[in-house]
């Protein structure tokens, strides 16, 4: 079977899933979908390009800011692509100051100037609501059933994996793992590094952004939680699960780690633990994570390496 | 003994009548969200011993029928809040919904329920316009308080101690401009002056920086609406800057509830706030209640675990008289609001307003020692029937815009 | 009025130092970005509170903060870190999930009160310095962490132990290849710096208080502290400290609806121009 083959069977099996689930659980698969994109644009930066962030959630969740802010003044097709916008234009300051660093002082930096964005949700109250957050009205008409949000979710987020899928496969992805290899040698060959890195944040975050704004329709509400440093290390997690590299293996990361908090937390009321637990092994025991593991152990396929 | 036998004897009595309406099989089912893990876990867990605590005074019974409760944390996050109630609703099938305690958390809640209609009861989310400009039907809030409502009376008592220059600290969000708002409403109208008002984010470490500007501010008094280690913090660093001995320190009702004083000393003594329950009073009902939590958790009850035994009390009575019938929401809903509540801790008779809010009488509460060491909350003065509104005209006052930090009601 | 808020800057900021201290010996000679250092202070408070109620000692409770964190800094070099080795950002996500778990664990133990760790009765009340009262355990706090400099300083400058982790901040390949046993060092180097997050831990847990959540605060203004002086610079942190804790101050006093932004604002203006802080220089 080909790889587009392959691509249509998954993506026909995950457009049949709602029928086979309650509609609670298509809720679940519906936040899994949003966060494997989220997982995914992460990869598009840790993966191809040698760089790992952590201010991804801050990215993704100004655009729900954004999208849930912005909708009560203007259409909800508009208002999302607002938030996109905001999330790209955030990826490019934050781009600006992060991608003269590598390792893990970017990972510092960034992480510092996901801080900040959680900053000013958090105290911009006039406009933000603060911690009470700001509640949306988006679930309106056909978008109130869970099996059609799902499926518009599963229709934007096929474009864009595809879109990204492309990305990391054109020439301008392939400088990109020149960079990731060895930056230096790129520099000597007359590439623009910082440009190049720059412009893979940006696209990184316009992803991410595309991501909040469906987490926007899926929640119907935000608040500083989702620009707060836990949901970049959860997105970063999930990418690391699936395998850093592999970028679809991101749906299984975040199938792991949100079925995993669904499942134990019936169980147990210590989900910190195990969520830290699982990070530990994580990265003792699958480095690569579950999809370069997998390609590992079948032989199939060289592992990426995962996450260094 | 098999599974059907074990239905048998779990719905067995008083339950028959229920399976012959063919509605109403099977047990009440009740989803508790509180926060167990998280910023304000230790208010969490006291939300579950309280609401469990009565459960398990009545034989987990009500109306006839077996009530089964399941927990959820709510990880004292909003987003984390809304992803537990989903599933309570859409996947354990729960009747109805109890609980949250950070406000963030509750509205999110609230906003999905909305949608949903599933009742949702919220003894601890006080957010003023749930029971006020935006109510939501279905929710109710049984045995708790709307921010603004006591800290009025705190204003009152405190122009009455003949202070009429206060500045007020606080935390910068809206269970805090509500409270302010009430206070400074209140004391502005009396004739009082609130010359500054500090607000400082959530989870500020050092309050030297605020406590300073005080010092200097010439105030006869100040009013620090705090919650969790924001109020361990600001009375702790009140004592120490040596403000205590200077300036008299009024806290909202969170400030010295048990959940912060139970682990402080000398340095939250004689500080004095308002609310509708004080651990530390002599009416017997209140004391035969603070005896049994304490018998059971060794500690004295929070307003937290308070107000989820009252809650679930109060949910249980509206059940009796709809014989049971959880699944019929809207008789439930016009029970509830109808419930007059008599066998409280407080010790009176307690009923909603028109607009779902508990109608109390507040008590002006000083901390001090009890006999075994203890700190608790002591009623030195007393205000009747406040509720949300208190000496306004209720549609009147809701033509004012919500508290807020640019609004504070002055007059 | 001035002087009384330049106190509050600098105790804030001698406590930042202590923390910031030990996650900066870390990051600069290990590499390792210890996101557990909040989890680890939290511990340390958690410990002096207790061992101070056991024994009525302050003193003691500082101790048996500082030896306990360091040997859990011991158990999760040698129990954990061990295996991700050399993989930098493997190490960051490894300190994590430890984060997670330890405070998990803090909260299983301790519940989530909030507590106080009691101060011997020579340190609370006030002192009057520069014509205003201030509360002594303040000052005191301002006195250990300039020992904490003083004493780290001459660690560094003034002993073997020093000289190589000076040399190894800038390039432990060498320093190994010098034939030094240079893991002794990185592990002495790992359980000092746990061990001043314990110290921090203690406290802090007197004058800021300890409850879940306390360990993300601290870790928040460590790193803004780490990031603004430079991976592995003393000086750095002591200027980081002072920075970050007088914009604190008088961030809360002048621009109080902009307290965070004030803190992480120049710290993001700094890095536009120096994205490795003031000494730090590229790995």
């Amino acid at each position: 079977m080909t790889a587009a083959a392959s691509a249509a069977a998954g993506v026909l099996a995950l457009a049949l899933l709602p029928f086979a689930l309650s509609a609670f659980h298509v809720g679940v698969a519906t936040e899994i979908l949003i966060f494997a994109l989220l997982a995914m644009s992460i990869d598009v930066l840790a993966g191809f390009a040698g760089r790992t962030p952590l201010c991804h959630g801050a990215i993704f969740g100004t655009s729900t800011y954004v999208v849930i802010l912005s909708a009560h003044a203007i259409p909800l097709p508009l208002a999302m692509l607002a938030g996109i916008g905001a999330a790209g234009l955030l990826a490019l300051l934050f781009g600006v100051i992060a991608v003269r660093t590598s390792g893990v002082y970017f990972l510092l930096l960034t992480l510092a100037l996901g801080l900040i964005v959680w900053g000013v949700c958090l105290r911009w109250t006039a406009v933000t609501g603060g911690e009470n957050g700001v509640r949306g009205d988006l679930r309106q008409g056909w978008l109130a059933d869970a099996r059609a949000l799902y499926w518009l979710v599963l229709a934007a987020g096929t474009v864009l994996a595809a879109a990204m899928w492309r990305l990391v496969r054109s020439p301008f992805g392939l400088t990109l793992r020149g960079i990731k290899d060895s930056p230096t040698r790129m520099q000597a060959l007359g590439h623009d590094v910082a440009r190049h890195l720059l412009l893979a944040f940006v696209a990184s975050g316009l992803f991410a952004g595309a991501a909040g704004a469906l987490y926007a329709l899926y929640n119907d509400f935000v608040s500083p939680t989702t620009v707060a440093l836990p949901q970049s290390v959860e997105g970063l997690l999930m990418a690391i699960a699936g395998g850093v590299g592999t970028l679809f293996g991101a749906l299984a990361g975040a199938a792991l780690l949100i079925g995993l908090e669904l499942f134990v937390s019936a169980w147990t009321e210590r989900w910190p633990t195990v969520l830290g637990l699982t990070a530990i092994l994580l990265m003792i025991v699958a480095p690569e994570g579950l999809v370069g593991k997998a390609g590992a152990i079948m032989g199939s396929r060289r592992s990426t390496g995962g996450i260094r | 003994m098999n599974r059907r036998t074990l239905l048998l004897a779990g719905a067995g009595g008083l339950a028959a009548p229920a399976l012959v309406r063919a509605q109403g099989t099977g047990p009440i089912r009740i989803g508790l969200l509180a926060p167990l893990t998280g910023v304000v876990a230790s208010g969490g867990r006291e939300i579950v011993e309280g609401f469990q605590m009565y459960w398990e005074s009545v034989g987990k019974r009500a109306g006839g029928r077996e009530v089964e409760t399941t927990v959820e944390d709510d990880a004292s996050n909003p987003d984390t809040a809304l992803q537990k109630a989903r599933r309570l609703v859409e996947q354990a099938n729960v009747h109805f919904l109890f609980g949250n305690l950070l406000a963030n958390t509750g509205l999110a809640v609230a906003n999905y329920v909305r949608n949903t209609g599933t009742p949702y009861f919220i003894p601890v989310i006080a957010a003023d316009d749930l029971t006020q400009r935006s109510r939501i039907p279905n929710v109710v809030r049984v045995a708790g308080y709307s921010a603004s409502q006591f800290s009025r009376p705190m204003a009152d008592w405190a122009f009455k101690q003949g202070w009429r220059r206060v500045a007020t600290v606080s935390q910068d969000y809206t269970f805090g401009h509500e409270q302010c708002g009430g206070f400074t409403q209140k004391f502005t109208e009396l004739g009082g002056r609130v010359t500054q008002q500090f607000w400082h984010p959530l989870n500020t470490a050092d309050f030297s920086p605020y406590l300073g500007q005080l010092a200097n501010a010439g105030v006869d008094a100040v009013f620090a609406m705090e919650t969790g280690a924001d109020a361990t913090r600001l009375i702790q660093q009140y004592n120490s800057f040596g403000l205590k001995r200077r300036i008299p320190l009024m806290g909202s009702m969170n400030a010295t509830d048990q959940s912060v004083i139970r682990t402080m000393g000398t340095e939250a003594e004689g500080v004095v706030s308002v609310a509708h329950f004080a651990e530390g009073s002599t009416n017997p009902a209140t004391q035969a209640f603070v005896a049994e939590y304490e018998k059971r958790h060794q500690k004295l009850p929070s307003l937290y675990g308070f107000s989820h035994y009252s809650g679930a009390l109060w949910v249980a009575e509206a059940l009796k008289k709809v014989e049971g019938r959880a699944e019929d929401r809207d008789a439930l809903l016009k029970a509830v609001r109808e419930t007059e509540l008599a066998g409280s801790p407080l010790g009176e008779t307690v009923r909603l307003d028109g607009y779902g809010n508990p109608v109390y009488t507040a008590y002006v509460r000083r901390v001090e020692r009890n006999a075994r060491g203890q700190l608790w909350n002591v009623p030195i003065a007393t205000y009747p029937n406040v509720d949300q509104f208190w000496s306004y005209e209720a549609e009147a006052y809701m033509r004012q815009p919500s508290y807020s930090r640019s609004f504070q009601g002055v007059r | 009025m001035l002087g009384f808020q330049l106190l509050n800057g600098f105790t804030f900021a001698a406590l930042l130092f202590v923390v910031a201290s030990g996650f900066t010996l870390i990051f600069g000679l290990l590499r390792i970005v210890n996101l557990s250092h909040g989890a680890l202070y939290l511990l340390g408070g958690y410990v002096a509170l207790a061992v101070s109620g056991w024994t009525g000692q302050f003193a003691a409770g500082v101790l048996a903060a500082m030896a306990a964190v360091a040997l859990a800094g011991l158990a999760l070099d040698q129990g954990l870190l061990r295996f991700v080795r050399g993989y930098e950002l493997r190490q960051v996500l490894l300190t994590v999930g430890v984060a997670f778990v330890l405070n998990d664990l803090a909260l299983v133990v301790w519940g989530g009160d909030t507590f106080t760790v009691p101060t011997p009765e020579a340190l609370t009340g006030a002192t009057e310095v520069l014509g205003v009262f201030y509360p002594t355990f303040r000052l005191f706090v301002l006195a250990a962490g300039a020992l904490v400099f003083m004493l780290l300083s001459l660690l560094i400058h003034r002993t073997r132990l020093g000289a190589l982790i000076r040399a190894g901040v800038d390039d432990a390949e060498m320093v190994a290849a010098t034939g030094i046993d240079i893991r002794r060092v990185f592990l002495g180097t790992f359980m000092l710096g746990s061990a001043l997050a314990g110290l921090g831990g203690a406290l802090g847990g007197a004058f800021l208080s300890l409850y879940p959540g306390a360990d993300a605060e601290i870790l928040v203004f460590s790193l803004a502290v780490v990031i603004i002086g430079g991976r592995g610079s003393l000086l750095g942190a002591a200027l980081g400290a002072l920075l970050i804790g007088l914009l604190n101050t008088f961030g809360q006093v002048w621009f109080p609806e902009l307290a965070y932004f004030v803190v992480f604002g120049p710290m993001a203006l700094l890095l536009a121009f120096r994205p490795f802080g003031l000494f730090g220089r590229p790995a």
